[in-house]
């Protein structure tokens, strides 16, 4: 195994994946992917509620803010990149963005008979991760959903407003 | 039964450079497609790009090829090597009349100069697009540069639809004409996690894809599971599935293609019977022709995609050996008809 002399595969640059002896936060919850499941049903259902409050204050206002709770919460939890266009209940509770390709629609087929990556030998593939999650999930079929190119241009900015502001705006 | 020498008249042009006539219900002007619909079993090839500028470079190495396949693939830096151009390649091979199948990996380009690219491979007759994420920078001959992965194999698929058949860019903005292109998608029955590599596939076809080329097929057990639950879901009459096979050179060979090649599954009994044979070699085409012959009669396989790294002299003697083509013909050079091909065939 050649050693990768290029970080900048992760974002944010430099970001790598924890080694495999730490235990990880986020193995834990893709194993838990059920009970995220149902606590992030609530959470969404809160901040939909929530959302002619953040009218008030000013989306701009609040994205700074946001954004960094959003980034620590998700971070500590599912090694979050704020890619800014979250589809983890869509991946089985495994955050795609620490796929070493960016990887949103399912595994490549560089993976290893031991169910790691192949970029990365000491780290388990998250897809393999995502789909054990999916299993566990009520709805864990929308692992088969085909998304689209992700939007760069959202980088670092918060899922939860502007999902808040679009749920919001499609009630209305 | 008697040899079919002549191919079918929808595979001739008045001249072999020159576009063949609109097929209804065709994406594309390629052979390959025609060959597939027709419901013929489709041998297509690997051709590795040569680390050269010369363009004779390209047509030696196709030529090997020209009579035993339907399709001939110019790999996109495989392995993360750089080696000429995929759409260089095979617009030498369209001037001649091949039919090259364009390799786009997601990890050189972003999806401004992807787009691009396909454009310009439709414009110079490439009718056949295979959509790959492509291996990591770190197995490749420069591990420092930057992994690009804007898109992924399968939204790579959608982005290509959607020039095709809405005739837009993925920004929404006109074309004036589409690329007319059959697209393709690779899978790997081989790696875990391995009940969601056929979801992986429908997600693929869902996309786009319009046909699949696996990775090396050494695991016929395996295979035969991921086919019999692609069956259950009617995949295999969705997309027309061609299967990876290829010679191995010897043991050590495939010891260290195990090793090092992404993706690649080689059981040890594999291994055992290349160790014990005297000419391993010979041995290593023997299992390929073998396993191309039992790939025939699995339902719903379309065909074979045939790699053979270094070895690409053997592929015209696998194909023969095989007998996979039935006394079919693929097409040829000497099969225009102003030069009386039935004939000049018979007589040699």
């Amino acid at each position: 195994m050649t050693t990768l002399l290029t970080p900048s595969a992760f974002e944010p640059r430099g970001k790598r994946p924890p080694p495999d002896r730490k235990p990880r936060m986020r193995l834990w919850s893709a194993r838990h992917a059920a009970l995220m499941e149902r606590l992030y049903a609530r959470f969404e259902a809160s901040i939909v509620a929530l959302s002619p409050l953040f009218a008030r204050i000013g989306y701009a206002r609040l994205e700074r803010p946001v954004a960094t709770l959003e980034a620590g919460v998700k971070g500590f939890l599912f090694d979050c990149r704020m890619c800014g266009d979250c589809v983890l209940s869509k991946t089985g509770m495994s955050c795609p963005m620490n796929c070493p390709k960016g990887m949103r629609n399912g595994p490549c087929g560089g993976v290893r008979a031991d169910g790691h990556c192949e970029v990365y030998a000491e780290m388990p593939c998250v897809w393999v991760k995502a789909y054990e999650g999916s299993l566990a999930m009520q709805g864990g079929r929308a692992i088969a959903e085909v998304l689209p190119p992700l939007n760069h241009a959202r980088k670092g900015s918060s899922t939860w407003l502007r999902l808040a502001r679009e749920r919001a705006k499609a009630d209305a | 039964m008697t040899p079919l020498i002549r191919p079918h008249p929808h595979d001739i042009g008045h001249d072999p450079a020159a576009p063949l006539v609109d097929l209804p219900g065709h994406s594309s002007r390629g052979r390959l497609e025609r060959v597939l619909r027709r419901g013929e079993f489709a041998v297509t090839a690997e051709l590795s790009p040569p680390d050269s500028a010369d363009a004779d470079d390209v047509r030696k190495a196709a030529q090997a090829f020209e009579g035993w396949v339907d399709g001939i693939n110019a790999t996109d830096g495989s392995g993360a090597h750089c080696h000429m151009s995929s759409v260089a390649v095979c617009a030498i091979l369209t001037r001649i009349g091949y039919s090259p199948v364009l390799q786009i990996s997601c990890r050189d380009y972003n999806r401004i100069a992807i787009q691009g690219a396909v454009l310009g491979a439709a414009a110079l007759d490439v009718g056949n697009v295979l959509c790959l994420t492509g291996d990591g920078v770190q197995c490749g001959d420069h591990p420092e540069a930057k992994p690009v992965f804007d898109l992924d194999s399968i939204s790579l698929l959608s982005v290509i639809r959607m020039m095709r058949d809405e005739s837009r860019f993925l920004s929404g903005r006109r074309l004036t004409t589409p690329p007319r292109v059959f697209i393709g998608a690779a899978e790997n029955p081989f790696a875990p996690p391995y009940d969601f590599r056929v979801l992986r596939l429908a997600k693929k076809i869902a996309a786009g894809a319009q046909f699949v080329q696996t990775q090396y097929c050494f695991d016929l057990p395996l295979f035969r599971r991921f086919m019999a639950q692609a069956r259950d879901m009617g995949l295999d009459r969705q997309c027309f599935i061609l299967v990876g096979v290829g010679p191995i050179a010897s043991a050590r060979s495939a010891r260290w293609m195990r090793a090092n090649v992404a993706g690649v599954h080689i059981p040890d009994t594999v291994i055992a019977r290349l160790e014990g044979a005297a000419d391993p070699r010979a041995e290593g085409k023997r299992i390929c022709v073998e396993m191309i012959q039992a790939l025939r009669e699995e339902p719903g396989v379309a065909g074979v995609h045939v790699m053979a790294y270094r070895q690409s002299q053997y592929v015209a003697e696998i194909v023969n050996e095989s007998g996979v083509l039935r006394g079919r013909a693929p097409w040829r050079r000497d099969f225009v008809p102003n030069m009386q091909p039935v004939e000049s065939l018979e007589a040699g």
